[in-house]
């Protein structure tokens, strides 16, 4: 009894002995999230796209052939505004963040009393929910009530309406992004930088260089890897944001600060236009897939 | 005099920056926490100095949330689709990491580099598609009140449940990829030798010495789901049902008029339960935040 019990458990635990069957088995649960998830949505808001589809419409969902991207492309300025705009959005913070970011981690670099707590409190940016900090901004940027045209004032000039009229919108939503992104590229920077052996910030000392030589030779150089890894990973945060833009402004006035994402929202999900909405998120795709393919490339070159 | 004169330099070269970049990072939740407890005829004043209390605190704002808005019960919903989305995420990320980290098989390389392309898929290039797909999911939903009967989880927390782990497990998985690979592999096989299995030998052996990754991974995963907002803000219709960043921004905003006061207190709530969890576990957060970056 007991023995022919234990001769199949036996079998079966010899079974998963192997590597690649173990291997295999352990992938199931992440393969079927992944593939029902991800992967079977993605070719499925790629056939979206190419449909009239609408929702709460049964008499939609007819394969219209590149009809959408037609209208989008030939056809509709805010959606040629949202792309212009997602492209400034994240080249224009993408830079500020990177200065700023090398800035913060130079400073917290040093050796000052508190540095320990100084440090986790300026990743909090990164980890409060960006929407309710967005929140904080758009009263810190209030027609009326606006602490920095209170400050302004203070000193004799009117600000400018920050939520109000072109740029200063726009303006408004890169000063948040900016805000909430340079804790991450500062925090990675400073993780860089302590990897960095002391003894060769100390020879080049010796040799008698300047401190912007040992940074411009020394850290800039070394911190390579990392600059590259970070810029990547927030380029595409940035691309596809949603949050900030929705938090602040909603794509407004006149729909001028739509960002891709918020368009395809506004016109997809509140315009019931499903079809429509699909296409536009999927302008982020050829984005997407080269900055994919330069991580990729950047992280093998490293190994 | 020597002296005097260096610690004015290391003011000037060192903490005045610190001063600084503390400044820029943490006015914006200066003010939430000053809005939050000021009254509303002090709100509403532009004369007065906005950076002190010219009016005694008040609690008035968070009375309102609790008593006319549902804040309580977005707390507990974000808590619970955090708690279950997290551990969820945790489990298949060991099996994923531990399989592609530590087991020798064809494809393996190869299927690591997949799990991290959807690592990098951000999840507003789905959102449409896949609000179509989880419409069409059904599940017994109340199957401990002993109903078998499927219904929609659209409209439900158990959408959001089912759908964080995409980008949870993703990021979990590369990150435990780096642990697993970091453990000698002679503590398996010495196991091995002894006449343990290999599941043995993992969960046993392995996981436990992985650790400090599976607090990272789950630390991470937490933060990430109590922040989550697209999916929650499109799956989500009922005001019962919604998380906290999507209720403060959708039920505290009536029109074009603005409780600010409310606003704030709601946004200072939503955002002390990450604060706390990341104020213990900062070492842990910053190894996972930047494993990506600098170990590549």
């Amino acid at each position: 009894m007991t023995k022919r019990d234990r001769m199949p458990r036996n079998r079966i635990s010899e079974f998963f002995d192997r590597e690649d069957v173990l291997g295999y088995t352990l992938l199931i649960p992440v393969a079927i999230l992944l593939g029902i998830f991800v992967g079977y949505p993605f070719i499925y808001g790629v056939w979206l796209a190419l449909t009239d589809t609408r929702i709460a419409d049964s008499t939609s969902g007819n394969f219209v052939g590149l009809e959408n991207f037609e209208r989008l492309l030939f056809r509709d300025s805010i959606f040629i505004q949202a792309l212009k705009n997602s492209f400034v959005y994240t080249a224009v913070t993408t830079v500020f963040k990177f200065v700023l970011g090398l800035l913060m981690a130079a400073v917290l670099n040093l050796k000052f009393r508190g540095n320990r707590y100084v440090r986790s409190a300026t990743l909090l940016p990164w980890i409060i929910p960006t929407v309710l900090s967005t929140l904080a901004w758009r009263w810190m940027f209030d027609g009326s009530f606006s602490v920095f045209n209170w400050m302004l004032r203070q000193v004799g000039i009117v600000g400018p309406s920050w939520l109000g009229s072109w740029p200063w919108p726009f303006i408004s939503i890169m000063i948040v992004n900016i805000w909430r992104g340079m804790p991450f590229f500062g925090v990675s920077f400073l993780a860089g930088m302590q990897t960095i052996s002391q003894e060769l910030y100390e020879a080049a000392m010796i040799d008698g260089s300047t401190a912007w030589q040992r940074f411009w030779y020394i850290t800039l150089p070394l911190l390579r890897p990392v600059i590259t890894v970070v810029l990547l990973l927030s380029t595409i945060l940035t691309f596809a944001d949603f949050q900030i833009v929705y938090a602040l402004t909603g794509g407004g006035p006149a729909n001028q600060t739509h960002l891709l994402a918020t368009y395809s929202y506004q016109i997809g999900l509140r315009g019931l236009e499903i079809g429509v909405g699909a296409a536009i998120s999927l302008f982020l795709f050829p984005v997407l897939a080269i900055i994919v393919f330069l991580t990729l490339l950047s992280l093998r070159r490293d190994d | 005099m020597s002296k005097t004169s260096k610690l004015f330099r290391s003011f000037i070269t060192t903490y005045l920056p610190v001063i600084f970049i503390c400044v820029l990072t943490l006015f914006p939740f200066y003010w939430m926490v000053l809005t939050a407890f000021k009254e509303n005829r002090e709100l509403n004043d532009t004369v007065m100095n906005p950076f002190i209390f010219n009016m005694p605190p008040t609690w008035e704002h968070f009375d309102f949330l609790f008593v006319k808005t549902k804040y309580a019960t977005w707390i507990v919903n974000t808590l619970l689709v955090s708690i279950i989305s997290t551990t969820v995420s945790v489990l298949v990320s060991i099996m994923a990491g531990y399989s592609l980290g530590r087991l020798r098989f064809r494809g393996a390389n190869w299927l690591g580099w997949a799990i991290f392309v959807t690592y990098l898929v951000p999840p507003t290039l789905l959102f449409i598609p896949l609000t179509e797909v989880v419409s069409k999911i059904d599940l017994p939903l109340n199957i401990w009140k002993g109903d078998l009967t499927p219904q929609p989880i659209l409209n439900s927390i158990w959408s959001l449940i089912l759908v964080y782990p995409t980008f949870l497990v993703p990021f979990g998985t590369w990150l435990l990829i780096g642990y697993f690979k970091g453990i000698p592999r002679e503590l398996e096989e010495s196991a091995l030798v002894d006449g343990a299995t290999r599941i043995q030998a993992m969960t046993k052996i392995i996981v436990p010495l992985a650790l400090p990754g599976l607090l990272s991974v789950a630390i991470f995963a937490f933060t990430l789901s109590w922040n989550e907002f697209i999916y929650a803000l499109v799956f989500i219709s009922d005001v019962e049902t919604k998380t906290v960043p999507v209720g403060v921004i959708s039920e505290l905003i009536r029109g074009d008029v603005f409780f600010w006061g409310e606003l704030m207190a709601g946004a200072l709530l939503g955002s002390v339960p990450v604060a706390i969890i990341y104020s213990f576990f900062v070492d842990y957060f910053v190894s996972g935040l930047t494993a990506g970056a600098v170990k590549g």
